[in-house]
């Protein structure tokens, strides 16, 4: 049980880009040369209930590296773990509503002591008009494991596809779409965690 | 606000934290999702987070009076604002990053898309960050932000607040709230604030005058702690090879 109340959350308004977005804050960039893994670049749009571009929104990212190990105290397992991956992106959306991030496929995670988890990457949204932030997860589409994942199990079957990313082929390299559908058609899933 | 549509959709505790479709906050109504949350058991990826390798690698920079590097200093009343920051067990989050933003003394901010005739001032940013320490104490030194109009409702002003935001340990503490400042008016008129749903979460979002805060010839003090989710409701222990 808590011993004390938690602080509520309060929208992050539309002033927020000059601190949160500052070139050394904001972060779209997540591997260096000699990260490990796959590289991909994930983007897509955060869309209103109205289908419109939300050019205010923050988008941040959190994932595991190549080998599934966090960056993280809590994550004592041996799985390397390299300085040049922390697995932490940050985005704005000021160019309709869009946003994107290069990185490296996560590895497959634990759920508990017997089952994995999907290789996923955890999404949190905040913008003018949510007063408490989203929280969803990215799936690559193209997975296998995504079946037995079971996160994606506690969602209702017609809704899991607004988790999935789609993979492209592009010039200059693979590429995974991800909408975020904040209300409506579509609406992306969210999760109360 | 007293005929306003309040949406069932909550994050967290609903005797603490707000709906997404709070109507009298106009901007909720087409970004509130409305569809219910899916419940979901904590894992490795929500009790990790960016928290403690974010926090290690980004600057200080607490000194919003002078952080605009002009040499010059901003106007306004200058305050220090100062708390610890705990998680709902009540031990100190050590070492973690706070990024502020506000508006400066005449209520504008330095953005684009802030046009209201309020004036800027070369001296202020607005923007500053710090760690905690050891014991979870933060220290900014500001100038008290003002009020400020906005479109949301006729002759709709939002009361002087700090934004906030906070990482902590996990993706489960991870928090961007607003800090207010004691005996406001306009704190009943304020969809916003009126979003949180109860009168003690509301009060948790107003900081106190602190005259132990205040500096002698200097500036007046405002305490202001913060608690955010802890590991504590988990199942989970620190995840080694088993």
């Amino acid at each position: 049980m808590s011993k004390l109340m938690l602080t509520s959350s309060q929208t992050v308004g539309p002033f927020f880009a000059p601190a949160l977005l500052r070139p050394d804050a904001e972060r779209h960039i997540l591997v260096e040369p000699q990260t490990a893994g796959e590289r991909i670049r994930i983007e897509g749009h955060v869309l209103d209930g109205d289908r419109l571009p939300v050019p205010d929104a923050l988008v941040e990212i959190w994932q595991a590296n190549a080998h599934g190990r966090y960056f993280h105290p809590l994550d004592q397992r041996s799985a390397a773990l390299g300085p040049s991956f922390v697995g932490f992106g940050r985005s704005g959306t000021e160019n309709e509503g869009f946003y994107w991030f290069e990185t490296i496929k996560p590895g497959a995670v634990p759920f508990d002591a017997e089952r994995w988890q999907a290789p996923h990457v955890c999404i949190t949204v905040f913008a003018r008009g949510l007063l408490n932030h989203l929280v969803t997860r990215l799936y690559f589409a193209d997975e296998p494991t995504n079946a037995s994942d079971p996160i994606l199990l506690c969602v209702p079957e017609n809704r899991r596809s607004t988790l999935l990313a789609s993979r492209h082929q592009e010039r200059t390299g693979v590429v995974y779409r991800f909408d975020i559908i904040l209300q409506g058609e579509y609406e992306t899933v969210f999760f109360n965690v | 606000m007293n005929h306003t549509t309040i949406g069932d959709i909550v994050r967290g505790d609903r005797e603490i934290f707000p709906p997404y479709l709070y109507e009298a906050y106009q901007s909720t109504r087409r970004r509130a999702p409305l569809l219910p949350l899916i419940e979901v058991p904590l894992t490795l990826s929500e009790l990790t987070g960016p928290g403690p390798a974010i926090s290690a690698i980004t600057p200080e920079d607490a000194d919003l009076t002078r952080n605009a590097g002009t040499g010059g200093e901003a106007l306004g009343q200058r305050i220090v604002v100062t708390g610890r920051v705990l998680d709902d067990q009540g031990h100190p989050v050590p070492n973690t990053l706070l990024e502020i933003w506000q508006a400066n003394a005449a209520g504008r901010y330095l953005h684009k898309r802030d046009q209201w005739p309020g004036p800027l001032d070369p001296n202020f940013l607005g923007m500053g960050r710090c760690l905690t320490n050891a014991e979870g104490v933060y220290r900014f030194l500001t100038i008290r932000p003002g009020a400020y109009p906005w479109l949301n409702h006729p002759n709709a002003w939002r009361p002087a607040h700090i934004h906030f935001s906070l990482f902590g340990p996990s993706m489960r503490s991870r928090l961007v709230t607003q800090m207010y400042f004691p005996d406001d008016p306009l704190h009943a008129l304020d969809p916003i604030l009126n979003g949180v749903p109860t009168e003690p979460a509301r009060q948790r979002l107003i900081a106190f005058y602190d005259h132990n805060v205040t500096e002698p010839e200097w500036a007046l003090g405002y305490h202001w702690d913060i608690v955010l989710a802890g590991a504590s409701a988990t199942p989970f222990e620190p995840v080694k090879e088993g």
